[in-house]
């Protein structure tokens, strides 16, 4: 039997896993949101942007709070590129070749990575004290990450509720054809969006960086499970995936306590598939 | 010379190839011509299911159940592969009818059909992973070799050119089946399901019946090719035979050629193999993953501009010029 107090150990683990990969979620529910197109190589502009924080770090000797806001920009101008490179040109195409075109980034990414920087895994080393709190130590790298991607999110809410062009994407995302109507550019507003959500992968990466190392596969490990966050709160739908990232956070983290990592996993899509057949349109649908 | 002639002569052509003498590189051809066989095969399988609207980013479970049950009787249990992949082939048909019940019973189609298979596909490959003390983890499992009873008992031959001819045949059969379903009520009824699935079901299709045993011949013909292909290099690998990559790989080479027509996953397969083998050998070790990133780069290229597939495109082409040809004036 294992012990209450490492019980408690795993969910607050958990807790501090979900606020990043809501932030993962988010960044990637709103690109398809908007542009209707799910962006399979997401975590790996991720992890490229990790190896941005990496490098501006132990190479150029960057201050690590510098180089995770130069990964931001580095983000959003991948985003920009993705969307003009890669999207822009299939916009009309049928929904598989769209996915498979983001799957042949993901390739690229993966193999390119290979090539420039081996398959070694590459970290920054943040060295801060571990909290003890009645038993139960807590990493305080993780604990801050968490502060910084709640904090994101917040930002992110503000752009799309407080400013003129979050609502406009906001439009968007209920009815493309309308705002054409009302005088909006969908195009223009396509990559703001996919800047955004670039800008969101920055973040993510500059968190992501403290806390694993970085290799050229490191999307295949939480890409996966970044989608299945995303259909679980709804294709779309922001506040669903900030729920579901941490439901599934906690059902990886418990589940690795009580069994073991990889049978945390499977717990977790196993619950996503058989969830998926009882609400289809997301954990958080109204029923039509 | 008529249709069925040429591609006799084709045919006759790539079952003389083992016989050809290729000097050094003769063994590594087949074993390219092999690979192509039984990829195309897979990719034909999975284009069963992709060409009526069943976008399945989950095959690598099927791969992985047929590869992994096949070998793994085999090992522990001594079971002939025969009996091994026609259990394999059960298991897996099991599976498929397990997911693909409630995916057609609770209308779970397009991003969503292709989410839960992907999920299907990984659910398959970490529980590879964590069965390490039967499977070997993420290091793969190797079969057992038969040492001196290899033979057509036990499918394991020191011949390469048996599994020339095995492939060969697997992959028409593969055609076969496809030719069949093209012909049939079932393409019929699947297109119309692909398109509108309620007006569909008001003109009295039952679904959930055609989803099913279309998903079911589709993972079935899939975990064969598993099978076989574990069966051929003697070995099963977690990544290689299941998850998110080979998932996507098949996809990627049966869109590449073409999934509405009977050869595109084929030409698909062939292409994206002989590719991949060729940068392969070119760069050889000099830099690890310049292949790779070629091959990525290829696949996002063509997609923007071949949608419809390098055979899809070519025989509309075709098409097109054959029935434009007639009326054109002869001075143009």
């Amino acid at each position: 039997m294992i012990e209450p107090i490492f019980l408690l150990e795993a969910v607050i683990n958990g807790i501090l896993l979900g606020g990043v990969l809501a932030l993962l979620a988010l960044g990637l529910n709103l690109i398809f949101g908007v542009i209707d197109i799910v962006w399979i190589a997401y975590v790996d502009l991720v992890a490229l942007c990790m190896y941005g924080v990496y490098f501006l770090v132990t190479l150029y000797g960057f201050p690590l709070w510098l180089a995770g806001i130069a990964s931001i920009g580095l983000g959003a101008l991948l985003g920009l590129a993705v969307h003009q490179l890669i999207i822009t040109p299939i916009l009309a195409s049928p929904p598989i070749n769209q996915l498979l075109a983001t799957g042949g980034l993901l390739f690229f990414i993966q193999s390119f990575a290979t090539l420039l920087w081996s398959t070694d895994h590459r970290s920054v080393r943040v060295t801060l004290p571990t909290i003890e709190l009645g038993g139960i130590f807590i990493s305080f790298t993780r604990l801050i990450a968490f502060v910084l991607a709640i904090l994101a999110m917040i930002a992110l809410y503000f752009f799309l509720t407080r400013t003129f062009t979050g609502t406009a994407i906001r439009a968007v995302s209920q009815d493309r054809e309308a705002i054409a109507l009302m005088g909006a550019r969908p195009q223009r507003l396509y990559l703001v969006t996919s800047a955004v959500g670039g800008a969101m992968a920055g973040v993510a990466g500059a968190l992501l960086i403290m806390q694993y190392a970085v290799h050229p596969y490191f999307g295949g490990a939480f890409g996966p499970l970044t989608f299945m966050i995303c259909v679980l709160g709804g294709l779309g739908n922001m506040v669903g995936a900030f729920f579901a990232a941490f439901i599934m956070a906690q059902v990886i983290s418990l589940g690795g306590v009580l069994v073991s990592t990889e049978m945390g996993y499977v717990i977790a899509f196993v619950i996503f598939i058989v969830l998926i057949f009882v609400r289809p349109g997301g954990i958080f649908a109204r029923r039509a | 010379m008529g249709r069925r002639a040429v591609w006799s002569v084709v045919l006759l052509a790539v079952a003389l190839v083992p016989a050809l003498p290729l000097g050094v590189a003769q063994e590594y051809i087949w074993h390219v011509v092999i690979q192509i066989f039984l990829w195309s095969f897979v990719g034909n399988a999975w284009a069963l299911m992709g060409r009526f609207g069943l976008v399945s980013l989950g095959h690598g479970a099927f791969l992985g159940v047929g590869a992994y049950a096949t070998v793994l009787l085999w090992n522990f249990f001594g079971l002939t592969p025969w009996a091994g992949a026609a259990i394999a082939v059960l298991l897996t048909v099991l599976l498929a009818l397990v997911v693909a019940y409630p995916c057609s019973r609770f209308q779970v189609v397009g991003h969503y059909f292709g989410l839960v298979t992907l999920a299907v596909g990984e659910v398959i490959r970490l529980l590879i992973v964590a069965e390490r003390d039967w499977t070997g983890g993420s290091l793969g499992v190797s079969l057992k070799t038969a040492g001196t009873a290899s033979g057509l008992w036990t499918l394991q031959f020191a011949d390469k050119r048996v599994y020339y001819y095995i492939g060969m045949a697997v992959w028409l059969f593969g055609l076969w089946v496809w030719w069949r379903v093209d012909r049939s009520m079932t393409r019929a009824a699947m297109e119309a399901i692909g398109e509108d699935e309620t007006a569909a079901a008001s003109v009295g299709i039952h679904i959930t019946r055609f989803k099913m045993g279309i998903t079911a011949l589709s993972a079935a013909l899939t975990a064969l090719g598993g099978a076989l292909l574990a069966l051929y290099v003697a070995y099963a690998n977690p990544d290689t035979l299941a998850g998110i990559g080979v998932s996507l790989r098949i996809v990627f080479a049966v869109v590449l050629g073409g999934m509405y027509s009977l050869l595109g996953p084929s030409v698909g397969t062939a292409l994206t193999i002989a590719l991949s083998e060729y940068l392969r050998i070119y760069f050889g070790i000099k830099l690890i993953g310049i292949a790779e990133t070629i091959y990525g780069l290829t696949l996002i290229l063509f997609i923007i501009f071949l949608p419809s597939g390098i055979w899809g495109s070519l025989t509309g082409a075709w098409r097109r010029r054959a029935a434009a040809g007639p009326s054109r004036p002869a001075a143009a």
